[in-house]
């Protein structure tokens, strides 16, 4: 077995990024889980992030 | 300048600047480069065929109490006859509320920057509903205007140089403290000043019904205060201003067609894209429909970390404005992550007493996706109503990519 896999046995505590549904699902649960307050750089806007990194060169 | 150290700086100057209200007078006499042919307005330039109805309803008003044109139509024909020349106030280290028309009789308030030896100017406020700010020109308005500067505008003169000066950081400080956020809530602020004007105003050589009469004008408008602290505003960031390599916004304003904004290291251009509609709480018998998109300098607040950054600190404001007062917390939290500083003066109470997030910086606009957040007053769209209500805004994205792209031509990056 993988030791990846040691991690199923022990109490999970899970920080999500991303969809807030999944955090949502881990804390009804009883797991604990953070959700982290996170963005696509420039928003998801790829004009935004051509231009910083032009501008941050 | 390496764009860090440039931007501490812009936001040390921000913070650092002591502004006073040293003084009133004729625009004429005091702002830089005023002349009888000129009409100052709001936001970036904009031609007399381009202005939306509120600012040309406001050029027509000021032309007629001017004395240039008797009614609307002679006051149109003289605006778009090339005679008369349309500049914005911020070109005339100016800044005024709404459609933002300024004109050479005028009475206006001087601040002046004492640590860094700048001064500003704005002219005086109306009051709210029919007023020439929001497009209005009727005969109670024209009215209004010329007994504001024949009556209030000597009382008010003599009284300010009788104070010495008055301290408006120190106002605005304080005002925070009290629930205003120092744009669309100035209660505590003019009570402020009521309060402190009312000591001088009583030693004015003048005719005690006329100095009771100016008293009351400004003791019965709770947003008499809003343009001297726009104009505290822009005698600040005037001062950040023109710092090569900062990213440091140092204006937003709006004429009504487009908002605009001028950063630090980018020197006079700005950077203009459509301007949003506010959406808010509107006085009786008028609704969205009747809005006009976003209009005014007034903008210079949230600029400087006040106004719509603040709001969370004013949660009666959203009896004006509209929302909740979460949505106020959550606005001022989010424009942390747009900003350079937490003010070091200016403070939230109901946030653990945590500074305002203060200078805006294109880079984190561009880097988070977030636009700042601002409080307006509305107009309606066409020339000659008035205020139609309240309500909250958002400055366009473009504004700022633009800026970015300007700044990356021109190698001001490097």
């Amino acid at each position: 077995m993988k030791k990846v896999n040691d991690i199923f046995g022990k109490e999970l505590k899970v920080l999500n990024i991303g969809l807030e549904q999944f955090y949502e699902d881990l804390k009804s649960q009883d797991i604990k889980a953070i959700q982290m307050d996170w963005r696509p750089p420039a928003g998801g806007d790829s004009e935004a992030a051509d231009l910083l990194a032009a501008l941050l060169g | 300048m390496d764009r860090k150290l440039a931007n501490e700086e812009a936001l040390k100057r921000l913070q650092d600047s002591e502004v006073y209200l040293v003084g009133a007078g004729k625009a004429i006499d005091v702002v830089p480069g005023m002349k009888k042919n000129l009409i100052l307005h709001a936001g970036p330039p904009v031609t007399w065929e381009k202005m939306c109805g509120p600012m040309q309803g406001a050029v027509i008003g000021a032309l007629i109490y001017e004395g240039m044109a008797k009614d609307e139509e002679s006051a149109r024909k003289l605006a778009a006859s090339g005679e008369i020349e349309f500049e914005p106030n911020h070109h005339h280290q100016s800044v005024c509320p709404m459609a933002g028309v300024m004109s050479a009789s005028m009475p206006v308030f001087i601040m002046e920057n004492k640590k860094y030896g700048n001064f500003s100017y704005t002219n005086m406020n109306e009051g709210l509903g029919k007023c020439l700010r929001f497009g209005a020109f009727g005969d109670s308005v024209i009215e209004r205007l010329h007994w504001m500067e024949d009556e209030m505008y000597p009382v008010l003169k003599e009284a300010i140089e009788l104070s010495g000066g008055i301290d408006w950081k120190a106002l605005v400080i304080q005002a925070l403290q009290m629930g205003d956020d120092c744009h669309n809530r100035n209660r505590a602020a003019t009570a402020m000043f009521a309060k402190i004007i009312g000591q001088y105003l009583s030693k004015v050589n003048a005719d005690k019904e006329k100095i009771s009469k100016v008293f009351e004008f400004i003791n019965g408008n709770e947003h008499f205060t809003i343009n001297i602290t726009m104009a505290m505003c822009k005698a600040i960031t005037d001062a950040a201003h023109n710092i090569p390599g900062s990213t440091i916004v140092t204006a937003m304003a709006r004429n009504g067609v487009e908002f605009g904004i001028r950063v630090s290291g980018l020197g006079d251009e700005w950077f203009t894209a459509p301007a949003n509609t506010p959406k808010g709480l509107f006085f009786p018998g008028f609704t969205q429909e009747d809005a006009n998109p976003d209009i005014g300098d007034s903008t210079i607040t949230e600029t400087t970390g006040i106004g719509g950054f603040a709001m969370a600190g004013a949660p009666a404001i959203v009896a004006f404005v509209g929302g909740t007062y979460k949505d106020a917390v959550n606005f001022t939290l989010e424009m942390y992550e747009i900003t350079g500083a937490e003010n070091k003066n200016f403070k939230i109470p109901t946030l653990d007493f945590r500074g305002t997030p203060t200078g805006i910086d294109v880079v984190k606009v561009l880097e988070t996706g977030l636009v700042p957040r601002i409080n307006t007053g509305m107009a309606h769209k066409e020339p000659g109503v008035g205020q139609v209500g309240a309500g909250l805004v958002t400055a366009p994205m473009e504004c700022f990519k633009k800026a970015a792209r300007y700044m990356v031509e021109k190698g001001l990056n490097k």
